[in-house]
């Protein structure tokens, strides 16, 4: 019974110290969060109707999912190059990070596009 | 007042004086240049056999590639995509544009577009011919900058000059060689440079980059599955030793969801990034980057230890369950399937001999034994562990890749002989260094001994500071003679692996294998042009739908010169088809007239050696030709062709042996045969026997064709007799 309820204080305790940590981060690196949830979540629920209804054709499956995934994968890397807290992307000016997160969701998204079917 | 003494030539030494160079700049013309010589090197040594013969296509597999080119340049890049070839594999045919490696092809058609839009009319011959030198010269600049990155601009100066003249890549590359490999060390170099370049700049440029490389890779060659996984082991390395870095998951990260997609566009390559299990370490390490970041984002995001060791026992019992059972789940009904035999064979070398034949009668797949390691690296072999432990003493990001490039490398070349190439460019590198550290630190060691020599006279006016330098100077003499005796040996050996290389080049590796030469009596050369006599009588005499049954060593090349439909081809994608042609080989010839009219047949090719001594003709080919029919057919059994486990073809031969229709074709009127001054009529000169059985008749074949040194023989498929 004690062992149950100091499991259940750390939870809650490990929940209230991460909620309170996220809070103090910046705007732009919470804006980029919310990018990155929104495409894992729209991944998700590819991976779900394609559990549903089959996976053929096979090829537009693995491009809807990977371009969610890939662009997800991008934006966490331009989170880390722009989060000023990371010392060595310090020498970096935040426009180049978005200039080459540009780029690579550019050509993603060409990749894609093709490989769509 | 003294008139100035004028010196005439003082304009001139101002001139002079004005081209002067800073040492900056000096140094930097010394590079350049050296960096053109080497280009230049690297390109004229693998030009032996286009001016010893002439401009031609090497081998076999070569042909097919140029084949291919040559449908790509007629007929646009649409019809070579979606290219169904009825004329081989005859009567399945072959769908090339979805089993092959177009990075190749579209090179040589894109070097040869840009040279007509320049106005020069070359023939695609010429383009596919020199294709390969080019592409090694470039590879001479990429290890230039990759030696820069690892280590310093003059280990990749020197791994430039090694690997332009390094037999192991040579032996691939040399003019007349046009296949993948040519293009696809370059390739591989290049990804691993610029994945060495992510990886210490954090970028997604450089990321982008190589995943474009890898894309090349993946068009060029099957051997990108080495790329595939040889960066994720470096990755796991790095988490391991904890040297990881943001850096790190950026550049593996974008190189790998990138590098993914753009490999799946090749339609050979197609799925297999995610249902192979030769790709699944790539996919694996990609998760682990993803639960091993995020556990260290939540650890700097807590203060608190405690709280963190709890969530960290959660997640990652969390995510090994899920890992553990999503493999095992792939694994178990088949949706991943396991390594394919060519590359199973690199992990248990056995595997090939006993349950796929064909792998294992490519002689290029052998084991490597230590002369080919001595013949194919010279002195590199012992510069490659002082490499390593220069590289063990300035552990880096970029030294640790080179070092885990290097080993998994000279593993796999040890397994198989044509992996010596994939090991080269490590070896150079590697070895690069050791003689760049070592040369440097000679040169400083003579020049400081200079330098002190030089302050202490000029400073030297107290006697106990003369007498302490006195004594330095005279232990330095030693030093310095040491050091001068080391720089004349490392010279030395230089020079030899240079002569070594250009030898090796000269003899081994510049022969066309389908022009042969040899000494006459006097000395003069002696050429045999028999193959391609061969193909261009079937090209001029037979009709154009005519097939043409042979081993399937010649098979891209009768449909590149003969331009007839073969029945196998090198490309050996049917086993049973292929063992369907050795059983047909191997029996009397009333079952094999029946195997080739079910074929529609209607000339047979054989290749024999025994006039001329060539030692690479169908019958010493000839007991792969029964393993293989019989892998497929029990009809056939090996002890059959053979008396007391020997291969014989004189009059103690097998019985079966001596009837069969393969022994037929090539000894047809043979018995009559003058070949050496002193022997009987019949006299076999590659075995080195009189053949046992000369009374040939052949019931349902016609000879056709007999080449001018009895190389090549074609006979003629007679049709049924009629009725009556």
């Amino acid at each position: 019974m004690a062992r149950e309820k100091s499991s259940k204080d750390n939870a809650q305790a490990l929940f209230h110290s991460l909620r309170s940590a996220y809070a103090a981060t910046p705007v732009n690196l919470k804006i980029i969060d919310l990018y990155v949830g929104f495409a894992i979540f729209t991944a998700l629920i590819q991976v779900v109707y394609m559990a549903s209804v089959g996976s053929f054709p096979f090829n537009s499956f693995l491009s809807g999912v990977l371009s969610c995934v890939g662009t997800a994968v991008l934006a966490v890397c331009l989170r880390i190059q722009v989060n000023k807290e990371n010392k060595e992307f310090k020498d970096l000016p935040p426009e180049r990070a978005f200039a080459d997160f540009v780029l690579c969701n550019l050509v993603l998204h060409l990749v894609i596009m093709n490989f769509l079917g | 007042m003294a008139t100035m003494p004028i010196l005439p030539n003082m304009p001139a030494l101002d001139l002079i004086k004005s081209f002067k160079l800073k040492t900056k700049q000096q140094e930097l013309l010394i590079r350049v240049s050296i960096l053109c010589l080497v280009y230049i090197l690297a390109f004229i040594t693998r030009l032996f056999s286009v001016l010893r013969y002439e401009s031609m296509i090497h081998e076999f597999d070569p042909y097919f590639n140029y084949r291919t080119t040559l449908y790509l340049t007629q007929n646009g890049f649409y019809d070579f995509w979606n290219w169904f070839d009825y004329e081989s594999w005859y009567p399945l045919g072959r769908i090339v544009g979805g089993t092959l490696y177009p990075g190749l092809m579209v090179t040589a058609a894109l070097i040869y577009r840009i040279l007509h839009f320049l106005r020069f009319a070359v023939h695609i011959r010429e383009v596919c011919v020199l294709t390969a030198p080019f592409f090694a010269s470039n590879t001479t600049l990429v290890a230039y900058f990759f030696g820069k990155e690892i280590w310093d601009t003059g280990a990749g100066l020197v791994a430039a000059i090694l690997i332009a003249i390094c037999p192991g890549y040579i032996s691939r590359s040399v003019a007349g060689s046009y296949d993948n490999e040519g293009v696809a060390i370059f390739a591989l170099l290049f990804t691993f440079y610029l994945f060495v370049k992510a990886v210490n700049t954090g970028s997604l440029a450089w990321s982008l980059a190589s995943a474009f490389g890898y894309f090349y890779m993946v068009s060029a060659w099957g051997g990108y599955v080495f790329i595939i996984n040889l960066i994720p082991l470096y990755v796991l390395v790095l988490l391991i030793t904890g040297r990881y870095s943001m850096r790190l998951y950026v550049a593996y990260n974008c190189m790998y969801v990138l590098g993914m997609l753009l490999a799946m566009q090749i339609r050979f390559v197609g799925f297999q990034h995610v249902q192979s299990g030769e790709h699944m370490a790539a996919m694996g390490v990609f998760f682990l980057l993803q639960v091993f970041y995020f556990l260290d984002w939540v650890k700097h995001m807590l203060s608190d230890t405690k709280l963190f060791q709890a969530f960290l026992r959660i997640t990652v019992t969390c995510a090994v369950a899920v890992g553990a059972i999503a493999l095992g789940l792939g694994m178990l009904s088949g949706y991943i399937s396991p390594w394919t035999g060519r590359f199973y064979s690199l992990l248990d070398p056995t595997y090939a001999k006993d349950h796929i034949p064909i792998i294992a009668s490519v002689s290029e797949h052998q084991p490597t034994a230590w002369s080919s390691f001595m013949f194919d690296f010279h002195i590199l072999l012992f510069l490659f562990p002082a490499g390593l432990y220069f590289c063990f003493k300035r552990l880096s990001d970029a030294t640790i890749f080179i070092v885990m490039y290097g080993l998994t490398s000279m593993y796999f070349a040890g397994v198989m002989v044509r992996l010596i190439l994939v090991a080269t460019p490590a070896v150079c590198l590697v070895s690069a260094i050791a003689v760049s550290a070592t040369v440097k630190n000679l040169t400083v060691l003579l020049r400081s001994k200079n330098k002190g020599v030089q302050t202490g006279s000029t400073k030297g006016s107290s006697s106990s500071k003369a007498s302490s330098k006195a004594l330095l100077d005279q232990s330095q003499p030693f030093q310095k003679n040491g050091a001068i005796a080391l720089l004349f040996g490392a010279f030395y050996l230089l020079s030899k692996y240079a002569t070594h290389c250009t030898w090796v080049t000269s003899e081994a590796y510049s022969s066309p294998s389908i022009v042969l030469a040899a000494r006459g009596a006097h000395g003069s050369r002696v050429i045999f042009d028999d193959y391609r006599e061969a193909y261009f009588w079937l090209r001029q005499n037979t009709p154009p739908d005519a097939k043409v049954m042979s081993w399937w060593d010649y098979g891209y090349q009768i449909t590149a010169m003969g331009n007839r439909t073969v029945i196998v081809d090198n490309n050996t994608w049917n086993n049973t088809h292929i063992a369907t042609v050795g059983r047909a080989m191997s029996s009397y010839e009333d079952e094999a007239i029946e195997i080739m009219r079910s074929l529609d047949v209607d000339y047979v090719l054989v290749v024999f050696g025994g006039v001329t001594g060539y030692s690479s003709d169908d019958i010493n080919k000839f007991l792969w030709m029964v393993r293989i029919g019989g892998g497929v057919f029990p009809v056939i059994k090996e002890p059959d062709y053979l008396v007391n486990g020997e291969y014989r073809v004189d009059k103690g031969a097998a019985p079966k042996m001596l009837n069969c229709l393969m022994y037929k074709l090539c000894y047809y009127r043979f018995g009559e045969m003058l070949t050496e001054y002193g022997k009987p009529p019949g006299y076999d000169r590659a075995r080195g026997v009189e053949i046992g059985n000369k009374d040939i008749k052949l019931e349902h074949l016609e000879e056709a064709f007999t080449t001018s040194n009895w190389i090549v023989r074609i006979y003629k498929v007679k049709p049924p007799n009629n009725r009556w």
